[in-house]
């Protein structure tokens, strides 16, 4: 009764500002040679049937309110995974004038998948990571009710 | 009917039903992915989704669509009794139609621009495919001379024989039913840019769970529609739900999604024709199974 979450992690993918490098290498780990459907992982796109929250991009001043707003309309239990250096630092975009730098600035981060851009196979090893702390997640509500 | 038939009839709709919806669920996103060249989820991945969706915080935009959600599972439960009852079919098809004009509603209150999309195309496809239901059925009353579904037992001959049109029509219709491409414009899993989840946008937790077990009855519902053209001989009659299930995953993956205008003129031309054709055949030609 562990993998209650785990099983199906429903995932919405944001991109805050981000060069479409991890966007790409993202959508193929859900084309056939990665086929991430086969543990379960939809890329759905509402927020509010999601579980994982996919960030990838250095977030700036202007697209900040958008997510967190996305983030605030995932139901709980939910887990952020940042993909790629922007998302987990702001990579080389780190001390621009209007980059904030980094998805945890502004929202609590679970897992970081670091690379620029990252290979699809970490991409699913970190999903399948944040599905374990959806896990962990969802037992914490439940003591927490 | 005696009590013990009663009992088993009520443990098929409420335990074999689900647990078969369920089945055949999987089975669709196993064989879409073996046809996509892809591994795809456990059969039981729908499962494994009903059962997360069960643990998650239900978010609620309006007060009134879980109530509209209920409603819809309560009368797709409610025709799939009166299938398996043998009732009045003109009946399950209009208690049929209150449950997804209950969906629509649910979607309509939500106010999200997606949903109400998704809500009026649906609308539009209420609109495309009601009639050849009403056709089946009317074709089903001049074989037979009565709209109740026991009747079949005593017809002389399966449905099948002289209502082929109708049985290609009615194909056509559970694409649109299925939610499956080219018809899947009410509720796609392939339109995220367009449309995110159409009709479903706004539901998210136990709603969604519920919405997800209403399509498991409404998978079993659907394929008891196709199987009452051979009533008679059950291995047959199987075999015709089985077939159009298995027509409608393949249709869905070799073609792509058609716009709601096409949907009127294909099903108001080539559809309808196809059973006013089989019921004027039937009329002129005094066709009886009785």
């Amino acid at each position: 009764m562990s993998s209650i979450m785990s099983r199906s992690p429903w995932l919405v993918h944001v991109n805050a500002n981000s060069c479409n490098g991890c966007d790409i290498e993202l959508l193929a780990c859900l084309t056939p040679i990665y086929d991430a459907e086969r543990l379960g992982v939809l890329n759905i796109g509402t927020p509010k049937q999601a579980d994982i929250m996919l960030i990838t991009g250095s977030i700036n001043y202007k697209n900040m309110d958008v997510v967190l707003n996305i983030y605030n309309q995932i139901p709980n239990p939910k887990v952020v995974v940042a993909v790629g250096a922007c998302a987990c630092s702001g990579g080389i975009f780190h001390d621009c004038y209007n980059v904030l730098g980094g998805a945890e600035k502004i929202i609590p981060v679970d897992v970081f998948v670091p690379g620029c851009c990252p290979k699809p196979e970490t991409i699913i090893e970190g999903i399948a990571k944040g599905a374990a702390v959806l896990d962990k997640k969802r037992l914490e509500m439940k003591k927490n009710r | 009917m005696n009590i013990q038939e009663i009992l088993i009839r009520t443990l098929i709709v409420l335990i074999v039903a689900p647990i078969l919806g369920c089945i055949m669920a999987g089975v669709d996103r196993k064989v879409s992915a073996r046809l996509q060249s892809r591994v795809g989820p456990p059969l039981l991945q729908p499962w494994y989704d009903f059962r997360k969706l069960m643990c998650k915080e239900n978010v609620v935009v309006n007060r009134f669509q879980n109530v509209y959600i209920v409603f819809y599972l309560a009368f797709i439960l409610q025709s799939l009794f009166m299938l398996v009852f043998e009732m009045d079919l003109l009946m399950i098809i209009f208690v049929y139609t209150i449950a997804n004009v209950a969906l629509i509603l649910a979607s309509m209150s939500t106010g999200s621009p997606y949903s109400r999309i998704g809500a009026s195309r649906e609308t539009v496809a209420m609109l495309a495919y009601e009639p050849v239901l009403v056709f089946f059925v009317i074709g089903m009353y001049m074989l037979t001379g009565s709209f109740n579904i026991n009747s079949l037992n005593s017809a002389s001959g399966p449905l099948l024989t002289k209502l082929p049109l109708i049985f290609v029509a009615m194909l056509f219709i559970m694409i649109i039913k299925f939610k499956k491409s080219p018809f899947d414009l009410s509720a796609s899993h392939h339109a995220h840019q367009e449309l995110i989840k159409g009709m479903f946008t706004d539901f998210s937790g136990p709603t969604m769970a519920i919405i997800e077990l209403s399509h498991w009855y409404e998978y079993v519902f659907l394929s008891g529609i196709m199987f009452l053209f051979w009533k008679q001989n059950i291995v047959i009659g199987t075999a015709l739900s089985l077939f159009t299930f298995f027509f409608v995953i393949l249709i869905d993956n070799i073609s792509a999604r058609l716009s709601w205008n096409w949907l009127i003129k294909f099903t108001w031309t080539v559809v309808v024709g196809l059973s006013v054709i089989n019921i004027l055949f039937v009329y002129f030609y005094k066709l009886r199974l009785y």
